[in-house]
Parts: structure tokens; sequence; C-alpha cells
């Protein structure tokens, strides 16, 4: 240190100097000592900036009319014009409708299936068969959207589908699920049901195995059928967690699925099956529409922010208030 | 928990409960039954004598799987998923591991100004296009890094990990400092050695990522000797004519369908046999903690 407390600095300017050297000395000593740690940063850092900021960058091409040889910063400007384009367009109720519904049936018809799967987990008396059931059903959370494509097809197509072979075999005509309108969305909805329940047990499972188990015991004692037992201990006791959950979820409402729909739709369900992902796909990889396709992008990813950061707000209150 | 019969109800209700189970157990594991059946069916079997869910023993061909074998572009594909899966992985955990213990050091100056730093690309999302753009910048085009490196850090896993080393304790970490180790050192002979169960689970899902992976491929590699797996299957079951994606050797005694089935069941296969590993960490509860953050 170079200021000794016998001699005060003399003036207001050689105090804030003197004052200013010890932060930078203590700044650079910090430097050193944490030198490693920020040198451990760079290339983590660089990859941030250069696949996560540099694209945040390219995203106001959204507020102009990109040329590829101009560059990003060099295409002319044209505000708000894309963005009014899509909300006139005739595809903007459609895309926005089509994504909330497949989210909102994902959603509400996914969550109390788990929780029943969960609870049923819970209640079996057969602890072996609970592991079997348990690994069974987490194992399609693993497989890629391609692959489930392929389990779709064997089960649903109208030539060799398993199902269609039992429509088939009682005198019914074969069914094009993938391809047609009135059960497009069904065949989406009920397979991503079938990939994630069983995964997104395990959150309400550790809930349940949270629960106080002497409350049980007590309501066995006070002769709580094992039904009353559900609905007035494990209900109650997990019911933060579901809300917690459904909040976070409601957060992600906008991402509907893009690799699910991108891969299970085609031409003749677009109309059900669009989602603002898929299209801002074709708009601007397929159609070349880079600046429209990246409005309708920043479009969803501010609506998308808001929602996460409302979403995640109310999760905590909730949580907070529940889980104490 | 032991759960003994006692009265009429609870027997009602251990039979609701397990058949719910066992109900659930046939959906899920039908279809995949379907699939390898479907992969081993021969051109001879005479079909609609049964639904395609058994076949008798003696009468099953492994035809499909020895032409897929057998084939160049899928030996191709085969290769490039390992290339992406093994290559990626390491990426990941080249970025994710320093990344995670630097902010883990609650001392660090300018933590939290790091902190919001990932976390700001993490809630606001660039979108499709922007992205692309960069990859595109880069000369990334037709590369397979341009499979690996755009996803390359995942917040949430970072989160997870700096959770864990959080957890470890600090006296060890103190005493490897005292010793003279820098940070390099000590994260390298001190933290990894401890840090086994949360390298391999975040390891092997970011694998399980590369080897599902086929949104990328298809958006930045237009050459066919360059795609995975999973895009060839895509291919594969989307062609109405096979031979545009592989010569289907029209005199072979397994059906299109066999081979179809036979694909999606081999890039299913690596999943399947890695899955036991992933399950013992998950079920130890190591991510659950990080889902309330």
């Amino acid at each position: 240190m170079d200021t000794s407390p016998t001699s005060p600095p003399a003036s207001a300017a050689a105090r804030w100097k003197s004052f200013g050297s010890r932060e930078r000395e203590n700044l650079r000593k910090s430097l050193r000592k944490y030198r490693w740690l920020y040198i451990m940063l760079i290339p983590p850092l660089a990859y941030f900036v250069v696949f996560q900021y540099v694209p945040l960058w390219n995203a106001q091409i959204a507020f102009k009319d990109f040329r590829p040889l101009l560059g990003v910063w060099g295409s002319p400007f044209t505000g708000f014009d894309h963005f009014i384009t899509f909300f006139h367009s005739y595809y903007f109720s459609e895309l926005i409708s089509n994504t909330l519904i497949f989210s909102f049936l994902k959603l509400f018809v996914g969550i109390p299936l788990a929780v029943i799967l969960a609870l049923a987990l819970y209640e079996t008396m057969f602890l072996r068969f609970r592991t079997i059931v348990q690994t069974i059903a987490y194992l399609p959370h693993f497989l890629s959207w391609v692959i489930m494509f392929g389990v779709l097809l064997m089960l649903l197509s109208p030539g060799e589908g398993l199902i269609n072979a039992v429509i088939k075999a009682n005198g019914g005509r074969p069914i094009a699920f993938l391809t047609s309108p009135e059960w497009f969305r069904f065949v989406v909805v009920a397979s991503d049901i079938w990939k994630e329940t069983g995964w997104s047990t395990i959150i309400y499972l550790a809930a349940l195995m949270a629960i106080d188990p002497t409350l049980y015991e007590a309501a066995a004692v006070d002769g709580a059928s094992r039904f009353h037992r559900i609905w007035y201990i494990s209900l109650p006791g997990i019911l933060p967690v579901v809300a917690v959950i459904t909040m976070l979820r409601l957060g992600h409402i906008l991402n509907a699925g893009f690799n699910q729909i991108f891969i299970l739709y085609s031409l003749p369900v677009y109309s059900v099956g669009d989602i603002i992902d898929t299209w801002v796909y074709r708009q601007g990889i397929l159609e070349f529409q880079f600046s429209l396709a990246t409005a309708v992008g920043l479009f969803k990813g501010v609506i998308g922010l808001i929602l996460v950061v409302v979403s995640n707000r109310l999760a905590r209150r909730i949580g907070g208030a529940g889980l104490y | 928990m032991r759960i003994r019969i006692k009265s009429w109800d609870d027997l009602v209700f251990q039979i609701l409960v397990n058949g719910f189970l066992l109900t659930v157990l046939l959906v899920v594991t039908i279809p995949i039954w379907r699939v390898f059946i479907m992969s081993i069916t021969p051109l001879a079997w005479a079909e609609g004598t049964s639904l395609g869910l058994w076949i008798p023993p003696g009468e099953w061909s492994n035809e499909a799987y020895k032409q897929l074998f057998n084939h160049p572009a899928f030996l191709q594909a085969a290769t490039n998923s390992v290339i992406i899966t093994v290559g990626g992985t390491a990426i990941n955990l080249f970025l994710t591991v320093p990344l995670a213990y630097a902010l883990s050091n609650e001392n660090l100056p300018g933590r939290k100004f790091l902190v919001t730093f990932i976390l700001i690309p993490f809630l606001f999302h660039a979108g499709l296009i922007p992205t692309y753009l960069v990859v595109q910048k880069l000369g990334l085009v037709d590369n397979l890094l341009a499979v690996m490196l755009p996803g390359a850090v995942s917040v949430y896993n970072t989160l997870v990990m700096k959770g864990f080393f959080e957890g470890l304790p600090e006296e060890l970490k103190e005493a490897a400092r005292l010793d003279g180790a820098n940070e390099v050192q000590v994260l390298w002979h001190v933290i990894l050695p401890l840090s086994k169960p949360i390298l391999l689970t975040i390891g092997l899902f970011y694998a399980v990522s590369h080897w599902n992976e086929f949104f990328n491929p298809i958006l930045y590699l237009n050459r066919a000797d360059l795609q995975p797996l999973p895009v060839l299957l895509r291919n594969i079951l989307l062609a109405a004519n096979i031979n545009e994606y592989l010569d289907y050797d029209a005199f072979a005694r397994a059906p299109i369908a066999a081979f179809k089935a036979a694909s999606v069941f081999i890039t299913m296969l690596p999943m399947v046999i890695v899955y036991p590993w992933i399950q013992r960490y998950f079920t130890k509860g190591t991510l659950l903690g990080a889902v309330k953050e």
C-alpha cells in the first residue's frame, strides 16, 4: 500500500488518485490471483460470443431487407415491414393457433397422465415390477424423433402398420393417420405422450417419495381407505410440484416440438400441423426469405422471453409458498 | 415401503394399480417389438395370417440386416454418426467443464456478470436464421463441425455441473492451492477425479443428443457422404423408391418393410445399450436438484 495513515493526501484530487490506484492495485491483484480461471473461461466465452451473441447481432436483419452481398450491416433498413407483413398474412392466425393447440394438448393431457403413472408406480406393492416399468417407460425419451417416425410408420402406415392391420382384420378400411388432417394432431399429441410421459414421472415420483410417511400411517390408523389417502395426502403433497412444472411448461408454450413436427408432417397436413418454427424453416432456408423468417423468429423470441420470465416468477412464488 | 393386503379395498386397489402399470408396459413395448419382428420377417412369410407380432422360430430371416450392414452408404453414415457423437461430446465437455468450474468459484470477480452473460442467450433465442448466417459465414457448411459447434454448450448442463462443483468441500481445493497448485491443476487433479458421476451423466446426455441429431445435419450438410445415421434413416423411411438412397438388391429375400424396420432398429440399438448406464445415474437424483433452479 502506498498510502500510509500518517501522511494523508493533501487535496481531494490526490485522495481520489490514491484511492483509484488502490482500487487498480486490488483489481490487478485479483486478476493475478484468478488468472487461471479467466484463461479457462476464454474458450467457452468465445463460444458464447460467436454462436450466441453474433446471432443476436445478426437478428437485426428482421428490420432490414437482407442481401447477402451487402451483409448484415449494409443491407437497407425497412423498419417493421416484415413484422407487418407477417401479422397481416393469413398464415399468422393459423401458425399461432396450431402452435398453441399442440402445446396445450400436450400439456393438459401429458401432465395428468404423468401424475397418474407416478401415483401407480408409487403405490404398487411389487417393487421389482415397479423398477421394470420405470426402466421401460423412461426409454423412449432417449430415442430421436426420426426413430419415432419409423416406429409410427410400423404402427400406422396403411400398408403394413399394426393398427391398420387390426382395423383391416375387423373389416374396416385402413386409415392414413399421418397424412390425413383429421388424424394428424391426434398422432402428434399421442406420440409425444408415448415418448415423454414415463420420463416426466421422475419429478412427481421424487415429490411423492418426499411426503412424510407418518402422514400415511396416521391416516391408516384413522381408517382412511387407499383412495382417500391418495386424494387427501398424496395429491395435495405433490400439488406444488405439479403447479411449478405447469408454469414452467407454460413459459415454453411457443415451442410446440419442432423436431417432432418437422419429421412427421407433410404437405397434406400443413393446415393443421404447421407451427411457427416449421414455417420459419421453410420461409428462411427453403425460400431464402431470410429477413421475413428472422422477423417471425424474433417475434417468437420476444413473446417467449416474456412468458418464460413471468412463468418463472410465478413458479417461484408457488414453489416458495407450497414447498416451504 | 412394504404393503400388505389387509382388506378387499386394498386388493381392488392393487389390481387397479398393477393393471394400469401392465397396460403402460405393453403400450410402450409392443410398438418396439413390432419393429423388431418386422425387421426379421422373411419375404416368404404370408401376410395377414397374424398381426405380425410373432414369427415362428426357424422362419425368421436376418436378410435385411445383412443388406444393411454390407451397404457402403450405411457404413458411411454410421461412421459419421460416431465422429459427430465422440467429437461433439469431447467439445461439449471441453467447454462446459471449465465454464462450470470457473463459475462455481464464489469469489471470482465478475462472476455475476458472467452468469448473466450466459443466461441472456439461454432466455432469448436469436432464432434459426441468424445462427445459420454465422455458420455459413464461418465456412462450416458441409463440415461436420457445423453439427458439433453451434450448440456446444448447454446452459442447463452447465448450471447442473456448477451446482455439483459447488457442493464439493472447499477445503480440498484450498489444500491443493496451498501446495502451490494453480486452478487448472486443482480442476484436473482434485475436482475431476471426484466428479466422475456428473461427468458421465452430462457426457452421456450430450452424447445421446448428438447421436439423435438430425435437424442440424439436414440444415448444414448438403453432401450425402457427410450425413449421419438419423438422416439416412429418414431418407430410407421417406423413400417411395428405396434405390434413391441405397441400391436395394431387388433379388433380396427381405421385403422393403423389413429393410426399413431393420434400419430403425439398428439406429435405436446403441441407445438401448447405453441407456442402463444413464439410468443408473439419473435415478440417483443427480439431476433432480437442478430442476428446481
